[in-house]
């Protein structure tokens, strides 16, 4: 994202802000989230080479979230009217960005001019005639865990569809034929759906709480607010509904502390993101660079650059979100809690994109263990340990691409995940007795620490490039036996 | 946190902000001097130079000093036994779409050259991609620190023309060092009215100065890390061999070139400049074509009859100035020539190398 785009959302925040200022204007907040969000998911969708393809893909997204919330909510508890108007105002937001093709305002709302009014009326017409239908038939047939299973699975494969270039490619290609655009041209990056993984996991959150009984109930503008809300649309992070819903029930009533802890935020979040993270891109490992390295020693500053770069870009982004949600009255939780400073690699993944972490260990690490230590067999300990540290890592992984080199990477830290737990089982007697003299504990952790951070930044060598070749290539630099 | 203790930050904030930047131009410091260069990061082996930065690890800046003081030049004291060679000059000199050993600065310093008096020559490379004399001598003038024994000037007909003197960018970003050398040399060229105001010598108006010479240092780590200071695209468009049946040379007409219109009092100036130091100026090879309308153009820069002309003023001047020259127009084949009529490949590198060793002007 860039600085302008950055600056205008902020923008966007304060003028919720001040708003907030008068209780006449306060209750706009809601409404204006609501509009914020669905407009900005247009805004921010990078320009396609498929025809109109920027356009939909926000349309799905408003889609795919209509129908969450028609999955969670249950029908007692919608309000037939407040469902009505809300439905209205994203309707007519996306009618309103699609009448821009008439004026110039193609690339400032829009990245791409939008597809004509009449076939955006239409598939919006179609669109809410199938949710009605939904709605209504919901009210007298109550959905059951199998829709809910249902639509987990859907998203699970759009997912999987999307981070897998073979397959976009492919489809690349049907829609560029359905266009009648050159097939040739198709590419892999050519569905590039703005903020999908972050959508699908709050979507995910709230059927899997909804199946359990734990999410609690939502207007639809709230559902839309919180899956799309516009701080975190991006990068996260990722929110729970129930905390994110205290805050946006709350009233919001301003003050000199959130507009400086907001500022904080901001700041240190941008000075993080387009000082500090920038100035390190320049000189990161990447996938052109790592093959033309000449020496062990530059080699691994160029890891370490990007050890830090990827951390000061992520958690700068992550401040800048919590520093627009504190203007809204929102308090994210926090996704970086200095992860490098961790003395092993179990506390490094506590700290580091932390609502990720948590989120796979309440939705797969922890239901896995405990199918595993109830199963009628039984498993040993280590076994579980070393199952589901490896599989968590390896979703972790495919989370952020389906390639060898994610995987690769989800094995690494999977891998020493298990060797840190087994270790720290092992010489706890040893550890104990460490702990109780401060000096030789204080040397302890610092060589912990350094370790750590040495092997998750050797981790980043796999993240980082694009093929195991390259890895390796490298990692026969960094121990001095490159050519 | 209150409101008051707010507006307190952001009024501190601003004035502190707005203090720096009085301070900074007031005392205008020249923070080019300081470079990691050298120090922690390897100096580099020619100015510094490109327009991808992203894949050639290097960027333009107009910062004459920050641009010496990332040479290997300027961490190399010079030992009683070196022989010190500055090569100076435009792109061919810097070596455009080849590797700094490929250079003739640096096949001229692998040759392993000796002098008569033992002293191991050591060639360094002082060229910059634009063609203006006057930028040579503004390189020249900052080199001439460095102490040199033998400067090796390679010059074309596209660099002397007056009226594009002041035309590129590093020069006209330089426009007190230039107006300095006009005034001190008595040069026929308008000196450029330096028009910065006290905003500009703020930090705010010094951003992009700022900005470059960080990035400098930045690309010093991958420069340093790879060898790597230009993009060497596999497929480049070759230099033409089929030309226009245009007589012209820039506004020039056949049948002369303009009396004073090419700059030798700029060359003498970086004769003047030079002192004791001897100075080789080189006619550098260019491209000659026998493609269609060769007979009317050597190559896609000159016309036939004014290069024919350059060089009798070349000649001329030379021996009325009893400057030591050296005419190579021709000496490398038409093959040799990459994306201009003035670039080589490393091989016609190798052959000019070799020329100007056997000629014996290092010595």
């Amino acid at each position: 994202m860039w600085l302008t785009s950055i600056l205008i959302l902020v923008g966007l925040a304060l003028i919720i802000f001040l708003l907030s200022l008068w209780p006449r204007t306060r209750a706009l907040r809601k409404l204006l989230l609501l509009v914020f969000s669905v407009g900005v998911i247009f805004w921010l969708q990078p320009a396609l080479p498929i025809r109109g393809l920027d356009f939909w893909l926000p349309v799905a997204t408003l889609a795919l979230v209509a129908l969450g919330w028609l999955l969670t909510s249950k029908a007692e508890e919608r309000e037939v009217r407040a469902t009505l108007v809300n439905t209205g105002l994203v309707i007519s937001t996306v009618l309103l960005i699609a009448l821009t093709r008439y004026v110039s305002l193609t690339g400032w709302i829009t990245p791409s001019r939008p597809p004509q009014t009449l076939i955006v009326v239409a598939v919006l017409c179609a669109i809410f005639a199938v949710l009605f239908l939904l709605f209504i038939f919901s009210r007298r047939v109550p959905l059951g865990a199998g829709a809910l299973v249902a639509a987990m699975l859907a998203i699970l494969l759009v997912f999987v569809v999307l981070k897998l270039p073979a397959l976009t490619q492919w489809i690349s290609e049907v829609l560029r034929g359905w266009n009648g655009q050159s097939r040739e041209l198709a590419s892999s990056i050519d569905l590039r759906w703005l903020g999908f993984s972050y959508i699908a996991f709050r979507l995910i959150h709230t059927l899997r709480d909804r199946q359990s009984g734990r999410l609690p109930a939502m207007a639809l503008d709230e559902y839309f607010i919180y899956v799309l809300f516009f701080p975190a649309i991006s990068a996260g992070p990722i929110d729970r509904s129930e905390r994110f819903l205290r805050d946006l029930r709350k009233p919001f009533i301003p003050a000199a502390e959130e507009l400086g802890g907001a500022s904080k935020r901001l700041v240190i979040g941008l000075f993080k993101k387009f000082v500090l993270a920038d100035l390190l891109a320049l000189i990161a490992l990447n996938g052109t660079n790592a093959s033309q390295l000449t020496s062990t020693g530059w080699a691994w500053l160029l890891v370490y650059a990007y050890a830090l770069q990827i951390f000061f870009d992520f958690s700068g982004y992550t401040d800048i979100a919590i520093g627009m949600g504190l203007l809204m009255g929102v308090k994210f939780p926090e996704n970086f809690n200095a992860p490098y400073l961790k003395p092993n690699l179990t506390q490094f993944w506590n700290n580091w994109h932390m609502t990720l972490t948590q989120w796979f260990r309440a939705y797969f690490f922890n239901p896995l263990t405990r199918a595993l230590r109830s199963a009628k067999k039984p498993v040993p300990v280590w076994l579980v340990i070393l199952i589901t540290q490896i599989s968590t890592m390896l979703l972790i992984g495919l989370w952020h691409g389906m390639t060898l080199n994610f995987i690769l990477w989800g094995l690494w830290h999977g891998l020493g995940m298990f060797i840190q737990n087994r270790w720290s089982d092992w010489t706890r007697p040893l550890s104990t007795r460490i702990q109780q003299k401060p000096a030789l504990n204080r040397i302890v952790t610092i060589f912990t620490t350094l370790l750590t951070f040495q092997f998750v930044a050797m981790g980043w060598v796999w993240f980082a490039l694009p093929s195991v070749q390259t890895s390796l290539d490298v990692f026969t630099r960094l121990f001095g036996m490159g050519g | 946190m209150n409101g008051r203790f707010l507006r307190n930050v952001f009024i501190k904030g601003l004035l502190l902000f707005a203090a720096f930047n009085l301070i900074w131009a007031a005392f205008n410091p020249s923070p080019g001097n300081i470079s990691a260069y050298n120090l922690i990061l390897r100096g580099r082996e020619r100015l510094p130079f490109g327009e991808d930065s992203a894949s050639s690890y290097n960027l333009s800046l107009y910062d004459l000093d920050a641009m010496f003081a990332s040479l290997r030049l300027a961490g190399a004291p010079k030992t009683p036994d070196e022989f010190r060679v500055f090569v100076i000059g435009d792109s061919s000199s810097w070596g455009t779409l080849l590797r700094p050993e490929e250079t003739l600065a640096g096949l001229l310093d692998k040759a392993g050259l000796t002098t008569e008096d033992g002293r191991t020559v050591r060639v360094y490379n002082l060229g910059y991609p634009t063609l203006s004399l006057t930028k040579d001598l503004m390189v020249l003038d900052i080199a001439m620190q460095y102490e040199p024994d033998l400067i090796l000037w390679p010059v074309t007909l596209e660099s002397f023309p007056r009226e594009r003197q002041l035309e590129s960018p590093i020069v006209a970003n330089n426009s007190d060092r230039v107006a300095y050398l006009i005034e001190r040399f008595d040069l026929g060229l308008d000196a450029p009215v330096n028009e910065a105001s006290f905003w500009d010598s703020t930090i705010i108006g010094q951003r992009r100065a700022l900005a470059d010479l960080l990035r400098l240092q930045l690309y010093g780590v991958m420069w340093s890390a790879t060898g790597i200071d230009q993009t060497y695209p596999t497929d480049y468009e070759p230099a033409a061999r089929d030309l226009e049946a245009d007589e012209s040379f820039g506004d020039w007409l056949p049948p002369s070139i303009p009396a004073d219109g090419l700059v030798w009092d700029v060359v003498a100036a970086g004769m003047q400049r030079a002192g004791e130091v001897p100075v080789v100026l080189i006619n550098e090879p260019v491209l000659v074509s026998a493609g269609a309308n060769s007979d009317v153009r050597y190559n896609f820069y000159y016309p036939r009859w004014a290069y024919d002309q350059y060089r009798a003023s070349f000649e001329s001047t030379c021996t009325a100035n009893d400057w030591t020259c050296l005419d190579l127009w021709d000496v490398i084949p038409e093959e040799r020539f990459t994306n201009s009529a003035i670039h080589l490949d490393p091989q016609g590198e190798a052959i000019l190398a070799g020329k100007i060793i056997e000629t014996g002007v290092i010595k």
